[in-house]
């Protein structure tokens, strides 16, 4: 599957989040979507994922329009994560983690084999199978965002947003996260991770796309992202280096002026 | 939200077991009254086709209350669970849209006019117009594609100035009895409702039922939030209009017969949600056989406590309600 935002434009208000924005993600990559805050990468999320109205511009699926596909089809397709996402009620993370199959359930029907096989495949992915009788409120914050990753990946969907996947996770969890979203991709879907850890970025993506301002300033291999573009992008300069043939990135202190 | 681990539920022995209840408290309303009747024998001569007095009592006087109080109570319920589960909110209840101001003003203005007399319909049919007609101001205020607040601020709205409206009838009642009849009304009641109503108000009930039950799966989507329950393929805007057409058939239907009966669309859900490992989409059901279990057993209270002239359901409801709530806040509290 291959999703494009097209000449995507959003104002809020009279403050404008995206500008002429043009970027494409395919099945099998991992694209890392990074900028400093207020960029617009959550609402390019929310384009590509179809729940963002725009001024001008659109996203494609395939070549074709959210409403050309059948309905259903998106969410099948498609599985979106939300930033920071909060239960309303105190549900079992077995339950949560199995409205991830809402979009393949048909009327009335109850969960199929392969739903809970998918449910288990999730709960196991993400590290929460052993908390699958707690309710998320008595987890902490990194393990309710392990299960609410669990629920995206029940979906098993060609495709998987999801903004800020492992900003709450401890050093070890986000290294196993960031592995599991990678092998996501290495399986054939496509991922597109919004980050802000940049050593992370260039690690674990094949691609990444930097928006800064409302607008894409840089998009390509981890090693186009340079000192200059990340100045730009950041105002920050970076120590950088090689460990084991892997690059690391580390901000260090504000650009200088004009720099 | 609970730190135990949640309890392992079994959800449809608990839907049998309350659909049973349900059915033994209709059936126990039957069997009370205030004149004597051998339930078997009226039955009987009702198998017989004998007109007796027992046969007319029970199917001109005792079935439509128990029918009406199973039917009244399984719609507060279940559009207070809906309701709940859509905003979001454990503080929502079934008039939260305004759908329930609107059918008592609707009631009320029938009072008022006169019209009341004329036939005996009249007042449910002005119920039920005035849910409707809230229910239609409720689109004009917030619009189709309106968001949850938008929604709610238009149903306090809405809420206010029916009840307004409503005091300004009993304000400007034309004489004392009127005044008198309105207040009696709005306190909600089944008593002497009679068949012709509980024709009028189920099949509305009905499909109120039909589109509340089946926005299960999207109202446990929501659980997530906006974005995740359209990210799930629910369309939100379908949605709200689902079930606030939903809630003015049910609840309009309801309020156009009894009157405004309070507390058992707030209450009854929080009672039986922790019993369906809170999941909005199943507490649906359980909560509208809750509420008809809670209003049947409240009616026959009234009718077997030694006061009168009768206590209204409403207020009844309200009493034991509010206890009951206070016991909930108590439990918030300590699990915060």
């Amino acid at each position: 599957m291959r999703i494009e935002a097209i000449n995507a434009t959003v104002h809020f208000g009279g403050y404008s989040a995206l500008t002429g924005v043009d970027c494409a993600v395919r099945s099998g990559e991992m694209v890392g979507l990074i900028g400093p805050n207020g960029a617009g990468k959550t609402t390019l999320m929310r384009v590509l994922a179809d729940l963002q109205p725009l001024q001008a511009g659109e996203a494609r699926y395939d070549g074709r329009c959210a409403h050309e596909l059948a309905r259903g089809e998106l969410a099948r397709r498609v599985a979106f994560l939300a930033q920071g996402g909060e239960a309303t009620w105190p549900l079992r993370v077995d339950h949560l983690v199995a409205l991830g199959r809402l979009p393949h359930r048909r009327v009335f029907s109850g969960p199929s084999a392969a739903d809970r096989a998918a449910i288990e495949a999730a709960l196991r992915s993400a590290d929460v199978a052993h908390l699958r009788a707690r309710t998320l409120g008595a987890l902490s914050g990194g393990e309710r965002a392990r299960v609410l990753l669990a629920r995206a990946l029940a979906v098993q969907a060609e495709m998987l947003l999801a903004d800020e996947p492992v900003a709450a996770l401890d050093p070890l969890h986000q290294l196993s996260a960031m592995a599991l979203l990678r092998s996501v991709a290495r399986g054939g879907a496509g991922v597109v991770a919004v980050l802000h850890d940049l050593t992370l970025a260039v690690r674990f993506c094949d691609r990444l796309i930097v928006l800064a301002g409302g607008r894409v300033v840089a998009d390509g291999p981890p090693s186009a992202l340079t000192d200059a573009v990340l100045s730009a992008a950041y105002g920050v300069d970076v120590v950088r280096g090689e460990h084991r043939g892997e690059p690391f990135i580390v901000p260090w202190a504000a650009s200088k002026a004009g720099a | 939200m609970s730190g135990a681990p949640a309890r392992a539920e079994a959800y449809w022995p608990l839907a049998a077991a309350l659909g049973g209840l349900a059915l033994a408290a209709t059936f126990g309303s039957l069997l009370v009254g205030y004149v004597r009747l051998d339930v078997l024998a009226a039955l009987g001569d009702i198998a017989h086709g004998r007109p007796s007095l027992p046969a007319l009592v029970l199917v001109q006087l005792r079935l439509p209350r128990a029918a009406l109080g199973c039917a009244v109570g399984f719609s507060l319920g279940l559009t207070g669970a809906a309701m709940q589960g859509l905003l979001r909110n454990p503080l929502a209840d079934p008039g939260v849209v305004g759908v329930s101001g609107g059918a008592a003003l609707g009631a009320v203005v029938v009072f008022y006019s006169g019209l009341a007399g004329a036939f005996s319909l009249a007042l449910p049919l002005g119920g039920v117009a005035g849910a409707l007609l809230a229910a239609l101001a409720l689109y004009v205020l917030a619009g189709l594609g309106a968001g949850t607040m938008t929604l709610i601020l238009a149903g306090v709205t809405i809420n206010s100035f029916a009840g307004a409206l409503t005091a300004l009838a009993l304000n400007l009642s034309p004489n004392p009895y009127a005044a008198y009849e309105i207040m009696f009304w709005l306190m909600g009641s089944l008593a002497d409702r009679s068949l012709p109503q509980l024709w009028l108000a189920l099949p509305l009930m009905l499909v109120g039922w039909g589109l509340l039950l089946s926005s299960a799966p999207a109202l446990d989507a929501l659980t997530l939030g906006e974005d995740t329950a359209m990210s799930l393929g629910f369309d939100l805007k379908r949605l709200r209009l689902t079930l606030v057409a939903g809630s003015a058939l049910a609840v309009g239907g309801a309020v156009a017969v009894t009157g405004a009966i309070g507390f058992v669309g707030l209450v009854v859900p929080h009672l039986l949600r922790p019993l369906v490992g809170h999941r909005p989409g199943r507490l649906l059901l359980v909560s509208g056989l809750g509420g008809a279990i809670a209003l049947l057993v409240a009616d026959i209270a009234v009718r077997l406590l030694p006061i009168h002239p009768e206590l209204k359901l409403g207020v009844v409801t309200a009493l034991i309600g509010a206890p009951f709530l206070v016991l909930l806040i108590d439990r918030l509290r300590r699990e915060a």
